[in-house]
């Protein structure tokens, strides 16, 4: 079996964590090749080199590759897809946007967010918010799989494979990239923080949001947030944890003013230790909560910060 | 401009999913179905178009069983023009592949010519994420996913995105599939008149067949559990508790 990888890069970097979880999901499924596409992208595929498990490393260079827009990316895979019975990616909101399109192409059934690898031709994956689990077996000649990265561990650095330049496929022109609105802050990623500390409706207002974020950084935490949350403006997009946001399994998740709605629940409780602080001692996330403080967060939060010193 | 809008049917938002013992699937006998959420935005959004002038009709587009129909009535009372419903499955515990339904979507894009699909992000069901893509690759269309803005200019639509850093605005060629995310817009209710109305709005039945697709599933399903429920937990009575707690017992500060 021969997989091939598209590894997650970002203006150029490789995203070790989503990159090297996927690795460990991909070789359960074979020998493993990993594609690195991007307007820059050798110094990624320098990097992608070192994950162990990795056999070659293919980098692709072209001005269309950039921004991971879909239709050229996709063509890209495709073209490459003959060597190979799997072709596999993290669950981004990249790979998300190009692994349908690819399987389509292929004329596969994609496998998305694939949570555990029981062969190479069998997959589990969540379905209905993470209510249920399905195992299910693919009768694809070509298995197309996004991997839920929170479920793996990371593959180690101590690789170094060959890396082979590669031609990008003919662009088809379809779309093009305007701009990005990205916030740069100097807090660990959401999804490969060790702490999350998460505010909800109870928060209150964007200005209120201010207290869950010097918590978070006096916790050395990312920051997250409920859909109700984002929804009302406290806090943007891509904060949001929950079956149509991230997924994240930290250490610590501390949730502040979340009521624990299933959507919620689906994006951290597979989270190690999850403390909830809530005033409503009814709220369904103290049903997951592994320690529980009913109280008011305007009360708990600063004594919360003091107490940490 | 013409808009086709694909609607699924699935368990109802709020209702508490039950796993059936024998493992085959999630009980979905005697329980509230509804149109998939982000369906709801997506025909809002075209409803909102068809407000502003953009838009001339817009057609929904069910596949599934028969009582799909009545997400299609939902679709025209809130403000779509006609319907198309495909009769693909006489079990309601059968879910069709999203490859199976970009199929039969491309068919009816054949027969309807639209300067825009626009769908749901995923289905909260099988939270697959994909038929807007697959539906996108078989026409060879130009696809914007995860929409939280959308604008028409000529004859590109410009959509800002919802991706893992922050927002990623394109520009994409029409025609163009749109697959829509949850800040895009607040759906409507429908009113009681248009309900009303919506019942004399025209439905076409179809079948996968005469569309020449194959439905046969490419993923068997071997078996549908539980997941792993987690112990419960303690209640602490005050914060300097809950930090004792985190340090002595938990070791996670």
């Amino acid at each position: 079996m021969a997989v091939l990888l598209f590894a997650e890069v970002t203006n150029g970097e490789l995203a070790w964590d989503a990159t090297s979880k996927a690795m460990t999901a991909a070789k359960m499924m074979g020998d493993v090749t990993v594609l690195c596409a991007g307007a820059q992208a050798s110094a990624a595929a320098a990097e992608a080199a070192k994950l162990e498990g990795a056999t070659k490393v293919l980098c692709a260079e072209d001005a269309s590759l950039g921004h991971r827009l879909a239709e050229p990316t996709a063509a890209l895979i495709v073209s490459l897809a003959g060597d190979y019975s799997h072709i596999v990616a993290p669950a981004t909101t990249d790979a998300k946007n190009v692994l349908p399109r690819v399987a389509a192409l292929l004329d596969a059934m994609v496998i998305t967010d694939v949570s555990g690898v029981v062969d190479a031709d069998t997959f589990e994956r969540p379905i209905y918010a993470g209510n249920a689990i399905q195992t299910v077996k693919s009768k694809d000649a070509v298995k197309v799989v996004s991997i839920r990265t929170s479920t793996f561990d990371a593959a180690a650095d101590t690789g170094s494979a060959p890396v082979e330049t590669i031609s990008a496929a003919d662009n088809p022109a379809l779309s093009e990239w305007v701009e990005d609105k990205v916030q740069e802050t100097d807090r660990p990623e959401l999804t490969s923080a060790k702490i999350v500390v998460s505010g909800g409706r109870g928060v209150g207002s964007e200005e209120n949001f201010e207290l869950i974020e010097s918590l978070a950084d006096k916790l050395g935490a990312a920051v997250g947030a409920s859909r109700a949350a984002v929804d009302s403006g406290y806090a943007p997009n891509d904060w949001q944890v929950g079956q149509t946001g991230k997924v994240v399994a930290p250490d610590l998740y501390v949730a502040i003013g979340i009521s624990g709605a299933i959507q919620h629940l689906a994006g951290m409780k597979d989270s190690k230790v999850i403390v909830a602080i809530n005033k409503d001692e009814e709220a369904p996330i103290f049903q997951v909560a592994d320690y529980g403080l009913v109280g008011d967060l305007f009360d708990a939060v600063p004594k919360l910060k003091e107490a940490l010193g | 401009m013409k808009v086709l809008v694909p609607v699924k049917r699935v368990i109802d938002y709020n209702v508490k999913v039950r796993v059936k013992a024998d493992g085959t699937g999630v009980d979905l006998a005697n329980v509230k179905m509804s149109m998939n959420p982000f369906d709801e935005i997506a025909v809002e959004q075209a409803i909102r178009m068809k407000e502003a002038g953009t838009v001339e009709e817009i057609v929904a587009v069910s596949i599934g069983v028969k009582q799909a129909q009545e997400t299609l009535r939902t679709a025209l009372a809130m403000g779509a023009d006609r319907a198309i419903l495909v009769v693909a499955s006489e079990d309601v515990n059968t879910d069709i592949e999203p490859l199976a339904v970009a199929k039969i979507l491309k068919a009816v894009v054949d027969e309807e010519a639209p300067g825009l699909v626009i769908c749901g992000k995923q289905a909260i069901d099988n939270d697959m994420n994909a038929t807007g893509q697959m539906l996108s690759a078989l026409l060879g269309w130009s696809q914007a996913t995860f929409a939280s803005e959308v604008a028409v200019e000529g004859d590109s639509a410009i959509v800002t995105r919802e991706v893992d850093g922050g927002l990623q605005t394109i520009k994409v060629k029409m025609p163009a599939i749109i697959s829509v995310d949850l800040r895009l817009n607040e759906p409507r209710y429908a009113s009681l008149p248009n309900i009303m109305k919506a019942k004399k709005k025209p439905m076409d039945e179809k079948t996968p067949a005469d569309y020449g697709v194959d439905v046969t599933p490419r993923l068997e399903i071997l078996s549908t559990v539980e997941p792993a429920t987690r112990a419960a937990g303690v209640m602490v009575g005050s914060v300097e508790e809950l930090v004792t707690k985190l340090k002595d017992e938990a070791g996670v500060i």
